[in-house]
């Protein structure tokens, strides 16, 4: 005669009450996790492919050469003027900032260093747009200098940050080395260690390009009142560029103004892609020569 | 001429710090300066007062402060959510080489520009929403203000919630990604040898190690959320008025401020309460900047003691 408690040997061993609750929990919740990662994934998959379907209607020779209104060459070439304008500003700026962090400060002053470049980091772009209007542009006129310094503004926390992680990677025993050598701090610095990090310090400055190109707010204020049609070299003169123009035809309803949008967006998106995949793969290839 | 070029390197870096801290400052000087003559004539009633009326030189502040809130807190709710999700999936859940794939797609989220998903936000998404999920809100949990009838024209607070928590989220996931990976390997396995199930040590063990470490990626979220100008005009109408319903049109500091802005150089005041909205963006980006790196700084102190 068996007892009532005891279980029948021969059953199959299946989890039943409350360890079959807590693992259906489980399996919900892991499910509900990797659906929020597909959902993720699926609104970046739609955007692009939208911008990329419907930019690539917009494309031809002439739409990246001419200017408007049959095309946005003039914005392509002022957006990388303003770029790269911005690029020469905080690179070197920002290498300097990381070497100061990591070579030189004290624990106190390093801190507020970094304090400043978080804060930084975490500015409304508009904010800074509005800064340097009050600096530069008011009673005076729009410029691609005056975005420039706002763009490099938006960039240094990044380029800093992004070098500092990757000077303090370069290998204690390079620098040891170089000490028992007896070479000088500087030359240590500029002949040994910043030629280490330089693959992370170009990756991390390719980032920062690939969001500055994409910053709208602070031209809208300070490299706005463009001709859209003409070319323009004058970086002490406001020049046209892509995201005010996609800002500018997304401002109007005209059917006609939106495929050209969506081609300006094709170009900027297929741009800042490109620079975040190429610091991805110079990341890459960085970290396996640090390893070996 | 060694003892000079290390002074001299040291004296160039020191500089670039110095000159780091300084742009920070004089950008908040430059900031409440252009507001002066917005602060004098108005005032703190500028903080609450709704009125908006450039052409009577009447400006408030308080309609925006609302449409912001209301935005940026409707981003945060349904994106930290999704984004907390998502880092657990890819830092506990996903094999290497699915996680390698799906860790850079989610990055790229962040990197699309505000300004191309305003754009894709007023043609695709706002469509969508004001024709199928609005109606379909309504019609379900009308009975809540919130879920008032749909507008006439597809601009609404809803849909610029929506863009704003697609930007939040790469933010709040890659961060918390971050710190699920550093919750050490062997306090999760004894929770599993215990018998708990995955949900229970993520409830158990990953969360509470990291609870202050994700708060402060929320309000990192938080503040991007605050700031976004460009995508939020895009998809915002630019309403002025307080309402309850999420399916109306509204405003938020930012967006206001880009979307005025030619039109206001004419006038000082104008120009000037722009700015004092330009001040109160940035007091508050500060307090939650300042707020993310104290609540992360108690983070990085349990962990020491752990």
């Amino acid at each position: 005669m068996t007892g009532a408690g005891v279980p029948d040997p021969t059953a199959p061993l299946t989890p039943s009450g409350n360890l079959r609750r807590r693992q259906i929990v489980s399996r919900l919740a892991e499910t509900g996790a990797t659906l929020a990662a597909l959902l993720a994934v699926a609104v970046l998959v739609i955007v692009t492919y939208t911008v990329l379907v419907r930019g690539a209607n917009a494309l031809s020779l002439e739409f990246l050469v001419k200017g408007e209104p049959a095309g946005i060459g003039p914005a392509i070439v002022g957006t990388a003027l303003v770029v790269a304008l911005a690029t020469v500003i905080a690179m070197p700026l920002g290498i300097l900032i990381a070497l100061y962090l990591t070579e030189f400060a004290g624990n106190r002053l390093a801190g507020s260093v970094r304090l400043t470049m978080d804060l930084m980091n975490g500015l409304p772009s508009i904010i800074v747009g509005l800064f340097i209007f009050g600096l530069l542009v008011y009673h005076h006129q729009d410029s691609v200098y005056a975005g420039s310094i706002a763009l490099a503004i938006i960039m240094l926390p990044l380029i800093a940050r992004g070098s500092q992680e990757n000077l303090l990677l370069v290998p204690g025993s390079l620098r040891e080395a170089a000490d028992a050598l007896g070479v000088s701090r500087w030359r240590t610095v500029l002949t040994v260690i910043l030629p280490s990090a330089l693959g992370g310090i170009v990756t991390a400055t390719m980032l920062a390009v690939a969001r500055a190109a994409g910053e709208t707010a602070p031209l809208l204020i300070l490299d706005s009142i463009v001709n859209n049609a003409k070319y323009s070299f004058n970086i002490t003169e406001a020049a046209p560029n892509i995201p005010m123009t996609i800002y500018q035809l997304s401002e109007e309803a005209n059917p006609e103004g939106f495929t050209r949008a969506w081609g300006a967006g094709f170009v900027l998106l297929a741009f800042i892609v490109l620079a975040s995949l190429g610091a991805r793969v110079l990341l890459a290839r960085n970290r396996r020569k640090m390893a070996s | 001429m060694d003892r000079f070029g290390d002074r001299v390197l040291y004296g160039v870096c020191a500089f670039a710090a110095l000159l780091g801290v300084t742009v920070l400052l004089l950008l908040g000087y430059q900031v409440f300066h252009g507001a002066a003559p917005a602060i004098s004539k108005f005032g703190l009633g500028f903080l609450y007062k709704t009125s908006w009326q450039p052409n009577f030189h009447i400006f408030g502040a308080g309609s925006l402060l609302f449409g912001t809130a209301v935005t940026s807190f409707m981003a945060l709710l349904l994106g930290a959510p999704i984004a907390v999700a998502i880092a657990l999936f890819l830092s506990l859940l996903a094999p290497a080489g699915v996680r390698g794939m799906i860790s850079p797609l989610v990055e790229m989220l962040a990197a699309i520009p505000s300004v191309i998903l305003g754009f894709w936000g007023i043609l695709i998404l706002a469509p969508f929403v004001h024709e199928h999920l609005e109606p379909f809100l309504h019609e379900t949990l009308g009975f809540i203000p919130l879920f008032g009838p749909p507008e006439t024209t597809g601009a609404s607070v809803f849909t610029a919630g929506l863009i704003l928590t697609i930007m939040v989220i790469p933010i709040i996931a890659s961060i918390s990604r971050d710190l699920f990976l550093t919750v050490p390997r062997e306090i999760q396995d004894a929770a599993s040898a215990l018998g708990a199930t995955r949900w229970e040590v993520v409830r158990g063990v990953v969360l509470p190690s990291t609870a202050s470490g994700v708060v402060a990626a929320m309000l990192l979220g938080l503040g991007r959320a605050l700031g976004e100008a460009i995508a939020v005009t895009q998809v915002l109408g630019a309403g002025s008025e307080i309402h309850t319903s999420l399916f109306r049109t509204g405003d938020t500091l930012a967006a206001r401020i880009a979307e005025q802005f030619t039109e206001s150089l004419a006038s000082p005041l104008y120009l000037g309460s722009l700015f004092y909205l330009g001040a109160i963006l940035l007091v508050i980006g500060l307090i939650f900047n300042l707020g993310a790196r104290w609540i992360g700084r108690r983070f990085d102190y349990q962990r020491k003691v752990a």
